[in-house]
């Protein structure tokens, strides 16, 4: 982004009045559902029944949030989903780095037909797989476990092909054909010239795939119950489906499952952004 | 990364027993019968790995494509002309295209097709028109610029879970939800939100676009600043208004960003689930009492997961497929046609 605003691209006109107007309505159109999340989950049951609603918190917040963390498995769940979203975060954004980097700089036999694949399934959406997954689920005996979850979204299509993108320009072919040269093994141009070179990129995609992998929720229902190793969002639909008829329990539990990402985007909003604005480009 | 070369010299013909002493007479006299045979080791080694080294790299990630990406995909129309209980998934019974014709005679996937795709209209377009606007208004030059990024960013944090659970108490039917009270405000009777039929297709799409809206825009924002400043100036300088250079100038520019986001949000709607899930009474697959807002999705996961059909819901994944494929193909001809035209 900085290198833009140096070429001087972009309109840098100054905002009006009406501007600003429009925009603080999109930002309290923004985060009103989620604060209006902690008022209701800081009332009771009966508060909530009542005309008007609140606007302001009451004080039953630490209670609704401890039954939400033992009663709804909020607890289990925040541990879980920290685990599994880690674990797929690491394993794409190393895997992509590494096959990203073949597909953009080394030769080889099929590589174009490879790419294809990759490329031909990025965009292929997690039901046209569910059916046999299940099946392979269950006759591994993985159901109700977290590895169910882990394993089948470890690697990303869409990851290979975002460092791919990056690293075509991001890497000079000739410094690791100098390298090279020089007689470094692969080991060592991987280690010392592309993860430096990639490292931006990798940035970006390991908060992208964090944030899909903590919110993910297709596949996770199917394959882990809420009374057993449920993630965040496993543990959410078990509210949804009225396990804990009290609103305000509710409210608290969708509290705790947002609440460490929220925590993440007050510290690293500026990251995110830049992050989702420089895919937005490359892609 | 100046110690690779020097560093690799010494590393590569690391054959245990030859000393440094040894080395260093070896690079005097080149004559020497170990050196070379050192030397053809150390290249042979090196040609082996120059040759082998991207299948290992690609390795890992090939491994988990084809055994949790494809295979499952090309499986799931193995499975789709079988009959495959849900208790007894790995007994299967071959029937051909019977899933297919049952699919076709099903009044229900009708229904659910047709509201997917009314579903996903009410909430791509006023979104994507919305992240528009609001990508331009972000690029002016602005005082806390970066905060009104991250404010219209967060809803895209929340989950579809705990965004749908939040956004089913506001609709509540009665007037203490928050949208009917304020509906209250203006005069307007309470809305039962969730058992009229467009009524909660619509509230469906509510989510859909609060939560997707402000990552949109973000897209757009960074196609804008990569748009040169001088086509701005030029087109003030043949006088045209603030509008006008927002309608000849930067929507033009934009337009493969404008067919990316299309197509990333036509996906994700033939896709949606949680939302409609969650949004329905004790989070039923069916979509409401009515099936009004049973979108594809949901009836996949109905007839898998509760009718325990798992044949017939492959047979939907791949109708989905096929859908998209379409989607796919329309995308390419509208791209062909707007870059002959550009």
């Amino acid at each position: 982004m900085a290198s833009l605003k140096k070429r001087g691209a972009g309109r840098q006109l100054r905002g009006g009045r009406l501007t600003y107007a429009v925009l603080i309505l999109f930002t309290v159109g923004s985060l009103f559902p989620l604060v209006w999340t902690a008022i209701a989950a800081s009332r009771n049951n009966t508060r909530l029944a009542q005309t008007p609603p609140p606007f302001w918190f009451g004080g039953n917040l630490f209670k609704n949030l401890e039954i939400a963390w033992t009663d709804a498995n909020m607890g289990t769940a925040l541990i879980n989903t920290l685990v599994v979203a880690g674990s797929i975060t690491v394993g794409t954004v190393l895997f992509s780095t590494l096959a990203g980097f073949a597909f953009a700089k080394l030769r080889f036999r099929f590589r174009g037909l490879l790419l294809l694949l990759v490329i031909g399934t990025m965009m292929v959406p997690p039901q046209l797989s569910v059916v046999p997954l299940f099946m392979m689920v269950a006759e591994f005996g993985w159901t109700d476990q977290l590895q169910s979850v882990v394993l089948p979204t470890l690697v990303s299509a869409f990851g290979v092909f975002f460092m791919r993108q990056y690293l075509i320009e991001a890497l000079p072919t000739e410094l690791i054909e100098a390298a090279r040269v020089d007689g470094a093994s692969s080991f060592r141009v991987i280690w010392h010239i592309v993860f430096p070179a990639a490292r931006p990129a990798m940035a970006v995609l390991g908060m992208l795939t964090f944030v899909m992998a903590w919110n993910d929720f297709f596949w996770p229902i199917i394959a882990l119950t809420q009374g057993g190793e449920p993630t965040v969002q496993v543990a959410l639909a078990g509210l949804g489906r009225g396990q804990i008829p009290d609103q305000s329990v509710i409210m608290a539990g969708a509290l705790l499952g947002t609440l460490p990402l929220l925590i993440a985007f007050v510290l690293f909003g500026k990251q995110i952004v830049g992050g989702i604005m420089q895919g937005a480009v490359k892609g | 990364m100046t110690d690779i070369p020097s560093d690799t010299r010494t590393a590569a013909p690391s054959a245990g027993e030859e000393g440094a002493a040894r080395r260093a007479r070896a690079a005097v006299s080149p004559a020497d019968p170990a050196a070379e045979r050192r030397r053809a080791r150390r290249s042979r080694r090196y040609r082996r790995d120059v040759r082998w080294s991207p299948y290992v790299l690609i390795a890992p990630f090939f491994l988990f494509f084809l055994a949790f990406g494809l295979f499952p995909l090309l499986y799931t129309g193995w499975a789709s002309l079988h009959r495959v209980e849900l208790g007894t998934p790995t007994d299967m019974e071959w029937v051909g295209l019977r899933n297919f014709s049952r699919l076709l005679d099903d009044d229900f996937f009708w229904n659910a097709l047709r509201n997917t795709f009314t579903i996903g209209v009410i909430s791509t377009v006023p979104q994507l028109l919305m992240a528009l606007g609001l990508a331009h208004l972000l690029n002016y030059r602005l005082r806390g610029s970066m905060f009104f990024r991250v404010a219209i960013l967060t809803p895209y944090a929340t989950s579809v879970a705990a965004a749908t659970l939040v956004f089913v108490l506001m609709f509540s039917r009665t007037d203490h939800g928050m949208i009917n009270w304020g509906l209250g405000l203006v005069g307007i009777d309470a809305v039962d939100w969730q058992n009229g039929d467009w009524t909660a297709q619509f509230a469906v799409s509510a989510i859909v676009i609060w939560r997707w809206t402000g990552y949109n825009a973000l897209i757009y924002l960074a196609a804008m600043q990569a748009i040169p400043k001088d086509l701005y100036e030029s087109a003030a300088l043949d006088g045209a208004s603030r509008w006008q250079q927002f309608r000849h100038v930067t929507v033009p520019s934009l337009r493969p960003t404008i067919l990316f986001t299309c197509v990333v949000s036509t996906i994700g709607a033939t896709q949606l689930f949680g939302e409609p899930l969650l949004f329905s009474q004790g989070a039923s697959p069916t979509g409401g009492s009515d099936h009004q807002f049973q979108t594809l999705g949901l009836y996949l996961y109905e007839q898998g997961w509760f009718n325990q059909h798992l044949g017939r819901a492959s047979a939907i994944a791949w109708t989905m497929f096929l859908i998209l494929v379409l989607i796919g193909l329309l995308n390419w001809v509208i791209s062909r046609r707007i870059r002959r035209n550009a």
